[in-house]
């Protein structure tokens, strides 16, 4: 599959994840989101970025409760938690997250 | 998607996963494997531990540079594993002194046990799992 966006077209698996990483730019993230009726707003970039940084570091993209866990640890309690990152992204925090980020489908996630 | 609606922990009966990590990181695929199951394992909230031994050891060296193989290095990773509550990782003491390893030379904090010392630990679990 294929995703075009500004005239470019980028390559992705059947699932809509960027199937090469470098690939990434926010007008990117932004197509993708539209697919899904989802506006970005800064709440929605804050777990992006944090998804970028977690895969920089880690060479993974973590599971929900891992991702819940450490957005808590970083970004405080009131935003650790699933019923934000649910409303935030609904198709499942971790994996629309990481979809908008770039990264492949976290590990584990069927 | 099932992983996304599950909430872990839901009351299921906690075992004794041993995994046991004994071949180089790169040329085969085993070290990766064993990596990708116990971090999707972790979902289930069981009780975890990880042994490497023999060139297993390597998995866990600092420093690894993967661009000549052209493969992913993923090194980085075992850090991650304590987020996800697997915390008791052990080397074979016989296995690093073999190869002039100390704890100081790997990625993760670990304990040092000898193989007699892991062989009880084997005795006390309820699956063993060999890569």
């Amino acid at each position: 599959m294929t995703l075009e966006v500004a005239g470019k077209s980028f390559e992705t698996d059947e699932e809509g994840y960027l199937a090469n990483r470098d690939d990434w730019n926010k007008d990117v993230a932004e197509a993708m989101a539209k697919l899904d009726d989802c506006e970005l707003s800064d709440n929605h970039w804050e777990v992006i970025n944090f998804l970028r940084e977690y895969y920089d570091e880690y060479q993974i993209a973590p599971a929900v409760r891992v991702l819940t866990k450490a957005i808590g640890k970083k970004l405080g309690a009131d935003k650790g938690n699933s019923k934000y990152l649910y409303e935030l992204f609904p198709y499942g925090p971790a994996k629309q997250a990481c979809k908008y980020a770039g990264l492949p489908k976290p590990t584990g996630c069927v | 998607m099932a992983d996304e609606m599950m909430e872990p922990g839901g009351g299921g009966v906690t075992k004794k996963f041993l995994y046991v990590n004994r071949k180089a990181p790169y040329g085969t695929i085993y070290a990766l494997e064993s990596l990708e199951v116990v971090l999707i394992g972790a979902a289930f909230e069981q009780d975890v531990s990880m042994i490497f031994a023999d060139d297993g050891i390597y998995q866990l060296k600092k420093g690894q540079d993967t661009t000549a193989s052209d493969m992913k290095n993923f090194s980085p990773t075992y850090r991650a594993l304590e987020m996800y509550d697997v915390e008791k990782l052990y080397v074979e003491k016989e296995s690093m002194d073999a190869r002039g390893l100390t704890p100081d030379d790997l990625v993760v904090p670990v304990e040092v046990k000898t193989a007699a010392e892991l062989g009880d630990l084997m005795e006390n679990q309820d699956v063993i799992l060999s890569f």
